[in-house]
């Protein structure tokens, strides 16, 4: 176990490494520097600029004291703003942490309710029902589903308030954002939850007489969401991507809609800042539930 | 000649064991058609893998529904544009003026220079089936196109994952050992890097940079966020592909018939393609089938943060993410393409389950 968690923090360390680095040197190619604006700069002060930000010095001595500087939480300012990248980033994140932690708690619990309902009623209307849903759900992008339902509860029928920051109505956002996962979740379970009904365990549980709800509850659901816990690293990468264009559409002040908004205005240092962010955290959201999974299912070995 | 010959047995001794033809006739003798012997047949037909499979999946209703809808969706694709008089980039024009007035027109409308125009010479112009857009442009063949770049863009980058995935899966699946180990260490590596990130990332960054490479050739049509779309497919995606060949190929060659190949000399590379490709082509088909809608999707999402193909070109995704600014004046413009990527996604996604159905022969 200590074997396999250090292996996989290791990888973990190498793949965040790896993406800051694609993500620096990719970034350097983008012809012209950040300083060079339209209105010319005197030769000494783009001088003295490129001094302070170490822009005179090589490429792989740049990326070292770049990094350097992340873990000390200097993460450079916007190049459009000229804001502190960092107080950005932590800021709009906790709009989007709140929304995304939501929709994946919705995700799960819908989630795991509807793939029980569909494993236990196998072949019966409430399980066609939930399949078809669940197709539909996954055919369905996510930045599709938001415009549309924008379209529908907010623009036509006024059902649901347009977004402010004052008030703010989380119900269409974490719809759009949390369907795709809870189409996915209920699969899963729904497919773990039909293997474990036939297990022997089940059966032992039955004939000695253990009431159906704690056989389902106790004995079922609790191995059926070992499969569930793998799906938690992929869901927070889909929330955290997803979240880009839903927070854009439901014009939400958060990491995602302020991504796409450097992306359009060629922000290139918050681009850089907020994707080796995003990077850090879909990995140790992977990192944490590889070993999760490990620790949660003794029936697992490791290499 | 069969007369004499019987008239010359007659003549035989009487309790000759010989059988007296006379009592026969040369009909009763002649060979079984096929058909007769087929009746004496116990067994069924013997059938191929494929056929077997075939049948499967054409007992299966939604696999069926999809085809037919795919297929219609791709007839549609490749007539429209001969129909239509209308070009995908083309700013409508009456008699060879630019109409101003035919922008945002609802479907099945007219501008007032056309109604004029056919007023005056009582010829009829092609209707704009969905209207046209605020550059005045007829929406329903920018949505023709649209599915035409998604749904190629889907197949390329899919042919692409599945090209590379093979080859490198095959490889380390293979030859097993340091090399396997190495090879799948580098897969481990790259599928842990976040892929949608590192998309954006390279479509941002090719885009500034590819344009000078491409100017002038044919890649210059299809734009550099096109091309970069299929170098992070080509870069990231294939590693799943790759994972999963090479589990096969770890099952497959450890067969007794690979064995006997090896025995008689037969080379690496023949084994792999005569033996073991041949047995993961199922997973392989399923996989590939799978892989279009996730392309599609991914295309689709570039295409909305404003990263797809270039103007005047479109995809499905541009073309919604277009209609946003008009969403609650035009919603028919945001919900055509919209649903148009939906059925297809959808339709693909139940395609490839019922391949798995039925050419899976572990999950039978």
């Amino acid at each position: 176990m200590v074997k396999y968690t250090i292996k996989r923090i290791i990888l973990a360390i190498v793949s965040i490494l790896i993406v800051s680095a694609i993500t620096f040197f990719v970034m350097n190619i983008i012809p012209g520097g950040p300083f060079n604006k339209e209105k010319a700069t005197s030769a000494e002060a783009q001088r003295v600029l490129e001094e302070r930000y170490n822009l005179d010095k090589p490429l792989g001595q740049q990326y070292v004291l770049y990094m350097n500087n992340l873990i000390h939480g200097d993460w450079g300012i916007s190049l459009h703003s000229g804001r502190d990248i960092w107080g950005e980033i932590s800021s709009r994140f906790k709009v989007s942490a709140r929304l995304g932690g939501m929709a994946a708690v919705v995700a799960i619990i819908i989630g795991l309710i509807l793939g029980s309902v569909a494993a236990l009623t196998r072949n019966k209307w409430p399980d066609r029902l939930i399949v078809f849903l669940t197709t539909l759900g996954t055919a369905m992008p996510s930045f599709i589903l938001a415009t549309l339902l924008l379209l529908v509860f907010c623009l036509k029928l006024g059902w649901v308030p347009v977004w402010s920051s004052s008030k703010p109505n989380y119900v269409l956002p974490i719809i759009a954002l949390s369907l795709y996962p809870m189409a996915y979740i209920t699969r899963l379970t729904k497919t773990s939850m039909l293997d474990a009904l036939n297990q022997d365990y089940i059966r032992t549980a039955r004939a000695k007489g253990v009431p159906a709800w704690k056989v389902i509850f106790k004995h079922a659901l609790r191995n059926a969401l070992i499969p569930v816990v793998t799906y938690i690293g992929p869901m927070v990468a889909y929330i955290l991507t997803g979240s880009m264009v839903v927070e854009n559409i439901f014009t939400i002040g958060g990491l995602g809609s302020s991504f796409v908004t450097s992306i359009t205005n060629r922000d290139y240092t918050m681009i850089m800042a907020t994707t080796i962010f995003l990077a850090i955290l879909m990995v140790v959201a992977n990192l944490l539930t590889d070993i999760a999974y490990k620790l949660i299912d003794p029936r697992i070995t490791f290499e | 000649m069969q007369g004499n010959g019987n008239e010359e047995l007659k003549k035989k001794q009487f309790l000759s064991a010989q059988v007296d033809l006379s009592k026969f006739n040369s009909a009763q003798f002649e060979a079984a058609t096929d058909e007769e012997k087929k009746q004496q047949d116990v067994m069924g037909e013997s059938t191929t893998f494929f056929k077997d499979g075939m049948r499967r999946l054409r007992k299966n209703p939604l696999a069926m529904a999809s085809i037919i809808i795919l297929l219609l969706i791709i007839v549609t694709i490749i007539v429209a544009p001969h129909i239509v008089p209308y070009k995908y980039y083309e700013i409508i024009s009456v008699d060879g003026v630019r109409d101003k007035s035919a922008s945002n027109l609802a479907p099945f409308t007219y501008s007032k220079l056309e109604t004029q125009y056919m007023k005056k010479t009582g010829e009829k112009l092609f209707p704009h089936i969905l209207g046209t857009d605020s550059l005045s442009r007829d929406y329903f063949i920018r949505v023709i196109y649209g599915t035409r770049v998604s749904l190629s863009v889907g197949i390329v980058a899919s042919v692409m994952v599945l090209m590379i995935g093979l080859l490198y899966g095959s490889i380390a699946g293979y030859f097993g050992g340091r090399i396997d180990l190495i090879m799948m260490r580098i897969v481990d590596i790259i599928y842990s890097l976040p892929d949608m990130l590192i998309i954006i990332l390279l479509s941002v960054v090719l885009n500034q940079t590819l344009a000078p490479f491409i100017a002038g050739t044919v890649l210059e049509s299809l734009g550099t966020n096109m091309i970069s779309i299929f170098i992070v497919f080509g870069l990231l995606y294939w590693v799943s592909m790759a994972r999963l060949i090479r589990g096969q190929i770890l099952t497959i060659k450890n067969n007794e018939y690979v064995l006997a190949a090896r025995c008689i000399g037969t080379k690496n590379g023949r084994i792999l393609r005569r033996h073991i490709l041949p047995n993961c082509l199922s997973v392989i088909i399923i996989t590939t089938a799978l892989q279009v809608p996730s392309a599609i999707f991914t295309e689709s999402y570039l295409s909305f943060l404003g990263l797809g193909v270039s103007a005047p070109l479109t995809s499905l995704g541009s073309l919604a993410n277009d209609a946003r600014a008009g969403m609650q004046s035009y919603p028919h413009r945001l919900i055509v393409p919209a649903v148009t990527i939906c059925l297809i996604v959808l339709a693909l996604n139940l395609l490839g389950d019922g391949l798995r159905d039925a050419f899976d022969s572990k999950l039978n």
